[in-house]
């Protein structure tokens, strides 16, 4: 029980938010809270697994496209667009899991990166993926419960206030699925793995079967955070599944603490609130235009002052009070 | 009398080659139940390879091995497990940062991983969990299962090891030199719980530590540059002529 008072204390809150913030600050919640759902999907991956994936926007992309592509002119439903998207980033992802799975340590990075570059390359140079442009969103996903007095519309995602509540509400999903993939038995051997492949095999354990079911697992859930980054966006273009957010997501982890889903919320919050302070021409000035050099530093420092991520900080505040 | 009943584990002609070095060579091998097999030799004779290739870490280059006459040549590691052929590792595996109930509760899962159950705490796993303690209990480490593995003594590392092997409840064990870097106590220990588990296990030991193998050894297979060359009881391989010159040398008459 203790364990889940702080993340209930912060869903109390985030769901309290939006009667104090400014459109401006919940949009940053928002964008804050869909990194979130990125983060601990790999966080299955890299913390839970052992599995360090460079090409893990691959499959955000693909929830992404899923949803604009499907939407067209005339707008989809949400649930149709979410089963869509994440039935083909699961599809995706257990392709390039069974092949990339085969490798290891660099060789799996490499791998990884490999595939996601070939979905990037798709969205870029076909029509389907509307080029470098990419594709406008024009009508967003709505929710409709049809009855006898006609379509009553539950979620709106068009509506700030909705598309916030349900963003939460798919981090908080998130956050409680992996909590109890991390206590069961399937979560254990992922564990197992990570410390030890070889001793779980001649423990009895067909590894490579539950890293391929992690791997799925964190392309669906990395998809769900597209879907919703699509929406809030409005649009998509093909440098959502580029390298670069693949290694920003690993950053967001890095950042946050690794080993842990409190360390990827804290880390996705962490990045996306220092590429915005560093991206903010009013408050640092023509330095602005360089955000990604004085992000890279600002990183550099956090990790050489707390390699363990921001998690580590309350430990590390402790012991300099006892040393 | 135990020659006549069928072996649980059999091993024929079995080879393995890395390219041009065959560290395992046309080497047959049979375990009963009852019985501890020790396998001994010098450094490189093939031994840890043999166990590889028993449990499956390594595929034959050829041969046959049959367990219960089934044949399980092709088949590979977890499954073999998951049939009966336990097995430890000469460098200590557990799980350093697990307690060592976990370490041995992990082990048992594999008997019965049922991974699609999300909504179940692995902790309130009642079959594992009655598993692994009488794992614990079996390796004398029930006292101990509460503590984390990386902070146990080496022997006491080494009963774990033991300890997660008879988790998956084995009727084969493959144990590769339990005994390395052990104080004469633990020794003594450990193969008082060889002594016990052989009543209901065929066991395989490799070991270097020749007072303590004709101590508990049935059976001794002696290899040489990947090749048997001699197997028998004790007594006669402590007089073999052909032992004593390849591996044992003056020192045979020494040992008791």
């Amino acid at each position: 029980m203790r364990k889940l008072a702080v993340p209930l204390i912060s869903l109390i809150v985030l769901l309290a938010l939006p009667a104090v913030l400014t459109p401006y600050t919940q949009d940053m919640v928002v964008r804050i809270a869909i990194y979130a759902i990125f983060a601990l999907s790999l966080e299955l991956l890299v913390g839970m697994t052992g599995l360090v994936s460079l090409g893990h926007a691959a499959f955000l992309g693909i929830g992404a496209y899923a949803t604009v592509l499907l939407s067209g002119d005339a707008g989809a439903p949400l649930l149709k667009v979410l089963v869509v998207g994440v039935a083909a980033a699961a599809a995706y992802a257990l392709f390039v899991g069974a092949l990339s799975l085969r490798t290891r340590g660099v060789y799996f990075i490499m791998v990884t990166l490999a595939f996601a570059q070939m979905a990037y390359f798709v969205a870029h140079d076909t029509k389907l993926g509307g080029g470098s442009d990419g594709i406008f969103l024009y009508v967003k996903p709505v929710l409709e419960l049809g009855g006898v007095f006609g379509n009553i519309t539950l979620v709106n995602l068009d509506d700030r206030r909705h598309l916030y509540f349900t963003v939460i509400a798919a981090l908080a999903a998130t956050y409680g699925l992996l909590a109890l993939i991390a206590r069961s038995r399937f979560g254990h051997a992922l564990a197992g793995i990570r410390v030890n492949e070889q001793r779980m095999r001649a423990a009895g354990f067909a590894t490579y079967r539950y890293k391929l079911a992690a791997f799925v697992i964190a392309g669906a859930l990395a998809a769900v955070a597209g879907v919703l980054l699509a929406t809030k966006d409005g649009a998509v273009n093909p440098e959502l599944m580029s390298w670069h957010e693949s290694g920003a997501v690993l950053l967001m982890l890095i950042l946050g603490g690794i080993g842990s889903l409190r360390g990827a919320v804290i880390g996705a919050a962490a990045f996306t609130l220092l590429k915005e302070l560093f991206q903010a021409e009013a408050l640092i000035g023509p330095l602005a235009s360089h955000w990604q050099l004085s992000l890279g530093l600002a990183i550099i420092a956090f990790v050489a002052l707390l390699p363990k991520g921001l998690i580590g900080l309350r430990a590390r505040l402790m012991g300099a009070a006892h040393g | 009398m135990v020659e006549a009943a069928p072996a649980l584990l059999r091993a024929v002609q079995l080879t393995r080659r890395f390219g041009g070095l065959t560290a395992v060579n046309g080497v047959s091998i049979d375990l009963h139940v009852g019985e501890v097999h020790a396998v001994i030799g010098t450094n490189g004779a093939g031994k840890s390879t043999l166990i590889n290739l028993l449990s499956g870490e390594l595929a034959a280059s050829s041969g046959r091995i049959e367990l219960e006459g089934r044949d399980i040549t092709r088949m590979p590691q977890p499954q073999r497990a998951r049939a009966g052929i336990g097995r430890s590792y000469q460098r200590t595996t557990v799980f350093p940062e697990f307690s060592a109930l976990e370490n041995a509760r992990l082990c048992a899962q594999a008997a019965r991983p049922r991974p699609w159950t999300l909504w179940q705490s692995a902790q309130r796993c009642a079959a594992s969990m009655s598993a692994a303690r009488a794992a614990l209990d079996a390796a004398g480490l029930a006292e101990h299962a509460a503590q984390r593995a990386g902070v146990l003594s080496h022997g006491g590392q080494r009963q774990l090891e033991i300890a997660m092997c008879l988790a998956i409840a084995p009727r084969v064990l493959l144990l590769d030199e339990p005994l390395a870097g052990m104080g004469a106590e633990e020794t003594d220990r450990m193969l008082a719980l060889l002594g016990a588990l052989k009543t209901s296990h065929a066991v395989l030991l490799v070991e270097h530590d020749m007072d303590a193998v004709f101590r508990i050894a049935d059976r001794i297979t002696v290899m040489v540059n990947g090749e048997v060359i001699a197997s028998d009881v004790p007594q006669r391989i402590r007089t073999n002529r052909q032992v004593q010159i390849a591996y044992l040398g003056e020192g045979m008459e020494g040992v008791h």
